[in-house]
């Protein structure tokens, strides 16, 4: 199997904190791994590193063999690498509509049109169309992204970034806060995301992540702990001890 | 997941319709080319109303669409009036219409200089560094009397006639129509780019730059480029005052010229194009009324529409007018037909 995004010794501090350290990641091609960790163990730290919004304090970046560590968030997009976020980042008064005919837009390379009006290019159109349906959200496509429900708001979250069509795709906690009757929407749309998406998904929920990771890893402390298969990893005492003992009356 | 069919046609047609003309604007537009002829008396202060619109309209660009503030806009407008002004001074280009295009120009190449000091930091370290920067500009005019005449302003400018053609007549007539003309080829210009993937980039960086640049979107690039357009049109706004006064002075810099045009935007709405254009006709006919009845006291009862406007709400105010523009959407044919039964109601 070929390695598509690889971290070597990836280091972050804040002031005297080491939040990441010495973290060396490989992800293969086509891989569902997860990366799991009690919380504050620097989780969303890495992701924010690997797709650029915090540039590490030392250690490489590899995208697909290429060094990606001094790029701009927007070029690493450019290259194939989208992530959701933890928290919703979306465009609060744009509808899903708009938001996912700007990402399509920007992605086919009309991003720089001043002059067209927006959707008045039919292949952005067909994609848009198709997302729309595959995250159900025509009913709401036309309502302001900041009126609706938080379900549907966190389908928004991953049909943003499936819109970028990258090979790789980072989900932070893409489950995080969705009410019980939500959240299968979500988790139908995380098991449908096409096979040859390499995803890295960030998550607490271990039903979630046993359910669909096919690698995982563990973070602790803001260093890599253990690595392996999943019945590895739950069979590993040393994870159960750290981690999964902790979490396993929650 | 229970998926609903979407057809691509209906789905492109609600994306695309956003961009249609609104009967109210076709409405907005006749009634304002209409008062060439019912207002002749007025030509004056439709003048000041239609380069004060320009100007609101710059700055609508940058901070309604891209959510920029600047309380230093008359840098912009300085400049391009000084380059109109000294163009037809020292008989450089003497047709009105190329050297307005020429202030343009001018002042957006400033405008790109200076938008690299606007694209990090807060609203606030913005505010400072805008209002900087026409600080500076005032002052390099002021000092430079051997070109800008200083503080007693840029006298002896004589303009040519526009084309060749229309002189600027002492009663404004043709002034105002050359103003209110390359206010609306400018509106529809702006109207293009707002309705345009870059447009909506831009509305989504206000929104959220953060996730603006996870889809991909050079973020501090389409920053430049939207304040190098609008300092192109502040410069344009500029360059129409001191092409009908024949004249150009320091206080066309001036902080309180800044500030009043975010005055005319919050009075107008942002984020529509057309509150800059609305809250220059509230803003000047306020003065202007006011002016008469209290000469010493205007401010007070723009002070006064500014807190109401604020608490009251402009949501409110927009629905009590929601029935007259309802109203207005059922003559609009181009609405009724791909949109059918589904929105009514919304």
């Amino acid at each position: 199997m070929t390695v598509v995004l690889e971290t070597r010794n990836l280091e972050k501090r804040f002031g005297g904190i080491i939040a990441t350290g010495n973290v060396s990641l490989s992800i293969e091609k086509g891989a569902r791994h997860a990366l799991i960790g009690p919380n504050g163990a620097g989780k969303t730290t890495i992701i924010n590193q690997l797709t650029g919004v915090l540039p590490p304090t030392s250690g490489r970046i590899l995208l697909e063999g290429q060094d990606i560590t001094g790029l701009s968030a927007h070029a690493r997009v450019g290259l194939g690498l989208a992530r959701t976020f933890q928290i919703n980042q979306l465009f609060a008064d744009l509808s899903p509509l708009q938001t996912l005919g700007l990402a399509v837009s920007e992605r086919l390379g009309y991003g720089h049109d001043w002059w067209r009006v927006t959707g008045s290019k039919p292949p952005v159109m067909a994609e848009v169309v198709e997302l729309l349906e595959r995250f159900n959200l025509g009913d709401v496509m036309e309502d302001p992204t900041s009126q609706l429900p938080y379900g549907k708001q966190r389908l928004l979250e991953i049909a943003v970034a499936i819109a970028c069509r990258p090979r790789v795709l980072l989900l932070d906690e893409p489950a995080a806060g969705v009410p019980e009757d939500e959240r299968e929407d979500i988790l139908a749309a995380v098991a449908a995301l096409p096979s040859d998406v390499t995803v890295l998904l960030i998550e607490h929920d271990m039903d979630l992540v046993f359910s669909f990771a096919d690698r995982i890893s563990v973070l602790v402390n803001g260093s890599l702990f253990v690595e392996g298969k999943p019945e590895e990893v739950a069979q590993d005492p040393r994870v159960k001890a750290v981690y999964l003992g902790e979490e396993a009356h929650v | 997941m229970l998926l609903a069919r979407l057809s691509q046609e209906e789905v492109t047609g609600r994306l695309v319709g956003r961009a249609h003309w609104h009967p109210l604007e076709v409405l907005f537009w006749v009634a304002a080319f209409a008062t060439i002829w019912l207002f002749p008396s007025k030509h004056l202060i439709l003048t000041e109303i239609a380069w004060l619109a320009l100007f609101a309209l710059s700055l609508d660009l940058i901070l309604g669409y891209a959510g920029i503030v600047s309380l230093g806009h008359a840098a912009f407008f300085g400049f391009g009036a000084y380059t109109a002004a000294l163009l037809a001074k020292h008989e450089i280009i003497n047709e009105p219409v190329i050297a307005l295009v020429v202030a343009g120009l001018a002042a957006s190449a400033l405008g790109f200089v200076t938008s690299f000091l606007v694209l990090r930091g807060t609203d606030l370290t913005r505010i400072m560094v805008t209002l900087g920067v026409a600080f500076v500009l005032r002052e390099i005019a002021n000092q430079n009397g051997w070109l800008t005449g200083g503080a007693d302003g840029l006298q002896g400018v004589t303009m040519k006639p526009i084309l060749g053609q229309f002189r600027f007549d002492m009663f404004g007539h043709n002034g105002y129509v050359y103003c209110l003309v390359v206010l609306f080829v400018l509106f529809l210009l702006a109207r293009r780019i707002v309705n345009s993937p870059f447009g909506l980039s831009l509305q989504s960086i206000r929104n959220n730059p953060l996730r603006a640049s996870a889809i991909g979107i050079n973020v501090n690039a389409r920053l430049i480029a939207i304040y190098t357009i609008a300092a192109g049109y502040a410069g344009i706004a500029g360059a129409l005052l001191a092409q009908t006064q024949a004249f150009a002075s320091l206080a066309y810099f001036d902080f309180e010229r800044s500030a009043d045009l975010l005055l005319v935007l919050v009075i107008g709405g942002t984020g529509y194009l057309y509150g800059g254009i609305i809250g220059a006709v509230v803003f000047k006919f306020m003065h202007d009324y006011l002016a008469v009845l209290t000469p010493q006291y205007w401010p007070f009862w723009i002070g006064l529409l500014l807190v109401v406007l604020v608490m009251v709400g402009r949501e409110r105010i927009t629905g009590w007018t929601a029935p007259f523009r309802r109203m207005a959407d059922r003559l609009d044919w181009r609405r009724l037909r791909p949109r059918g039964e589904t929105t009514e109601g919304r």
